[in-house]
């Protein structure tokens, strides 16, 4: 792949409810912080993609709610449904064919839905929604599947909502940072069993926005532009039933081709921080695995152990990852910037010493069904 | 950074009605799917990534891209969603050229489906718009069209009956397309005798509402190069999505002295920068344009500069535009004859594709090189493609 730098980013503070800010509004705090921190003017962004969800908004053509806010007037402009990951993929495909920059945005305001019922309507009509199952129920029963083929502990995802809420504290746009204790997680009462409360991620409102740019373009920045080295995604089977919950193929698939793209052979040995989206605490630790940097079933152990704390061998989530702050479909690009924040050094109070290259994961549909994976650079 | 040149091997398009009882959404993209897949001498084995695009709302399905698998066949393979409205279509054709253009795919699938005999239409079509500033105002989709159609009559002295004349062409040439939702020969009069929808839209000049699904296969210059029959050719593409409230339009045209339409107006003019367009109506040999309603195909011509403003009504009526015309618009009966919403911008270049392939039958254009294909959508949004016989020099953007 040539390459493609991302040359700004920019992301709002995720509340729990930013009742006086409209989708345009964050997009446009979003979109502005990105452009500045790029040290560009709208003029300078060739096109424009945005993210959102017509459910999530309750609006049909819910891109239309923020095209205005977005900066896209007069640009070419076009929107990915979905998760972060996804429609910033989309960008890379736009600079690689030929636009000098891209600027993409995503939003998305929990506080104006009603997950339980959006979430229940990704399933099938007539089979499976009279169940009740949604978002929270049916990674329930994934968290089972995979904790009784593998023996992982609620205490070792426990570790995970401990970890990634302490860290929070670094970062100023996270939602939740807590001082918690494995003790207290463990406490804390299920919400669909093993999953308890600390275990989850809230839903936040908030926005983020990147601006992307050709080697040619990216060098008219003043910032160190942070290099895309490898994305892929892929998707699993619909029907829970088709699928083994406790694996992750579509995870492993769509890391083997951002590796490869990556020059990655070895990425226990050269990656150095993850960003991931455990929406979660069992899903942290399910993704590691399947991102290739813990063997299958040993992540519990190896987070237990420190490992992935902030000062250990492989930060995991230094920003405080979902679970401290998930503005649902921002989620995943958040991930991204966190990335590009920490190889920029430019990560404050959560940087982490010495990250040249850093994985990002994020997700869309039940389980983790499509898995999208960036790894990024500090060289092109 | 160029883009890689992409050409359109494969075309599958599922027969379209008012109410497809014998399939569920899954099996009516699985349906197009499989002739795309048939017509690109390809098996599901063979594509690289999907893209698939339709309305959340009209089908209340949620993250369609997950739950379309079994239909897709995207089981183990990168998908996307794209999403814009009423140019979903073509927006997920310009996905599906951008995912090859970038390098990065080979083979994608570009998917656009609605099943409209399962939704409230207009019910969705009203959460479109502002809460609070424009959804008291414009109920649906016909408020806005009737709002532009009043404005259109008053500055160009355009009469309902040349817009009827729109909607007579267009279901007369649906009796070519075997696929199409209404095929039926009416004149004038008839359209003028359909009930009022909204002053002054009638009934015969609105698209219906349709089940369908559309599916076509981008390929990249050496797959294309090496492909059994001639592909088309992605010549060009441009689109503007300016504004966010209904009634811009109207702001822009009487408080701002602009136009009605300027996203079209700015996509055209890039996209005929682009693509070398001095003449559309003399270069074009065909063109499969988004017009949701009739009077659409009036204001459009001139937005797409096939003549000079007010000029249209003069232009339609002289039959340029009429099979055996100049420019042919809509040889496949276009939007007044089928309108799966999420498929019809992809079924523009699906069609605009088989009119150069040569492959379009009894509505085929004889001797059609270079096509325009339109979508339209969200608040007055345009998205543009040219599709050649020729392969491009190069594409820019």
């Amino acid at each position: 792949m040539e390459p493609v730098a991302i040359v700004g980013v920019g992301m709002t503070e995720i509340r729990r409810e930013r009742a006086a800010d409209t989708c345009a509004d964050l997009v446009f705090e979003a979109c502005t912080k990105a452009l500045a921190d790029a040290g560009m003017a709208i003029d300078d962004i060739d096109v424009v993609l945005t993210g959102s969800n017509d459910f999530f908004d309750g609006r049909t053509i819910s891109s239309m709610a923020v095209m205005d806010a977005c900066g896209s007037y007069d640009k070419n402009v076009s929107t990915v449904e979905g998760d972060g990951t996804f429609g910033a993929a989309h960008a890379v495909m736009r600079v690689l064919a030929g636009w000098g920059t891209c600027l993409y945005c995503v939003h998305h305001k929990g506080s104006e839905s009603v997950m339980p019922l959006i979430t229940n309507a990704m399933f099938d009509p007539l089979y499976e929604r009279f169940l009740g199952i949604e978002a929270i129920t049916s990674s329930a029963l994934q968290a089972r599947a995979y904790m009784d083929r593998y023996g992982v502990t609620e205490e070792q995802c426990a570790h995970v909502s401990v970890k990634n809420h302490g860290n929070a504290f670094g970062n100023p746009v996270a939602q939740m940072p807590l001082e918690l204790t494995i003790e207290g997680v463990m406490a804390s009462p299920y919400i669909a069993e093993p999953i308890k409360l600390l275990d989850c991620a809230p839903v936040g409102d908030g926005a983020s926005a990147v601006v992307l740019a050709t080697r040619e373009r990216a060098k008219a920045v003043a910032g160190k532009p942070v290099w895309v080295k490898g994305i892929g995604y892929n998707c699993d089977a619909f029907h829970l039933g088709d699928r083994d919950l406790s694996k992750v193929d579509a995870l492993q698939a769509a890391a083997r081709k951002a590796y490869s793209m990556a020059g990655i052979s070895d990425p226990r040995a050269q990656v150095d921080l993850v960003e991931l989206s455990e929406v979660f605490s069992y899903m942290e630790l399910m993704w590691l695995e399947g991102l290739g940097l813990c063997e299958m079933g040993q992540a519990g152990k190896f987070t237990a152990l420190g490992n992935t704390a902030h000062d250990g061998v492989l930060p995991v989530n230094a920003s405080g990852g979902c679970i401290s702050a998930n503005p649902v479909l921002v989620a995943g690009l958040n991930r991204i910037i966190e990335c590009a924040l920490q190889i920029r050094g430019g990560a404050g109070g959560h940087q982490v010493e010495g990250v040249w290259t850093a994985v990002a994961q994020g997700l869309n549909g039940p389980c983790g069904q499509s898995q999208c994976v960036w790894v990024l650079g500090g060289e092109a | 950074m160029a883009a890689k040149r992409v050409g359109i091997v494969g075309v599958g398009m599922t027969r379209q009605s008012s109410a497809r009882r014998d399939v569920y959404g899954i099996e009516l993209i699985n349906e197009a799917v499989r002739a795309a897949l048939d017509d690109a001498q390809m098996t599901r084995k063979d594509i690289d990534a999907i893209v698939i695009g339709n309305m959340d709302h009209f089908e209340g399905i949620n993250y369609v891209d997950t739950w379309s698998v079994d239909g897709s066949g995207a089981l183990g393979k990168p998908i996307m969603k794209m999403t814009t409205g009423g140019t979903t279509g073509t927006t997920v054709a310009m996905g599906a050229y951008y995912h090859v253009a970038s390098g990065m795919f080979d083979r994608v699938l570009a998917i656009g489906w609605e099943k409209n005999s399962e939704s409230d239409t207009t019910g969705a079509i009203i959460t479109a718009f502002d809460p609070f500033w424009d959804r008291p105002t414009f109920g649906g989709a016909v408020a806005g069209l009737a709002l532009e159609a009043t404005q259109y009559m008053a500055e160009t002295g355009a009469t309902e009956e040349d817009a009827a004349y729109v909607a007579v062409r267009d279901r007369k040439n649906a009796l070519n397309n075997p696929y199409a939702h209404l095929r039926m020969e009416l004149n004038i009069e008839a359209i003028m005798s359909t009930p009022y929808l909204a002053w002054p839209v009638k009934l015969g000049d609105m698209c219906p509402r349709t089940d369908g699904a559309c599916a076509v296969v981008f390929a990249s210059e050496s797959i294309a190069n090496d492909f059994p029959s001639p592909p088309a050719w992605v010549r060009g593409l441009a689109d503007r999505h300016l504004w966010a409230y209904t009634s811009d339009p109207y702001v822009n045209q009487r408080v701002k002295g602009g136009t009605w339409f300027p996203a079209m107006e700015r996509a055209t003019a890039e996209l005929y920068e682009k693509v070398g367009i001095t003449d559309p109506l003399e270069q074009f040999d065909v063109a499969e344009l988004y017009l949701p309603y009739s009077f659409a195909g009036l204001r459009y011509m001139e937005a797409l500069g096939f003549c000079e403003r007010a000029g249209a009504p003069a232009l339609v009526r002289s039959g340029a535009t009429d099979m055996g015309g100049k420019c042919p618009v809509n040889p496949s009966g276009g939007v007044l004859s089928s309108n799966a919403i999420g498929a019809t911008g992809l079924l523009r270049v699906a069609e605009a594709a088989l009119q150069v392939q040569g492959r379009a039958g009894d509505r085929q254009v004889p001797g059609a090189a270079l096509a325009l294909a339109t979508g339209f959508g969200g608040c007055y949004w345009s998205d543009e493609l040219v599709i050649g016989k020729e392969k491009p020099e190069k594409v820019r953007g």
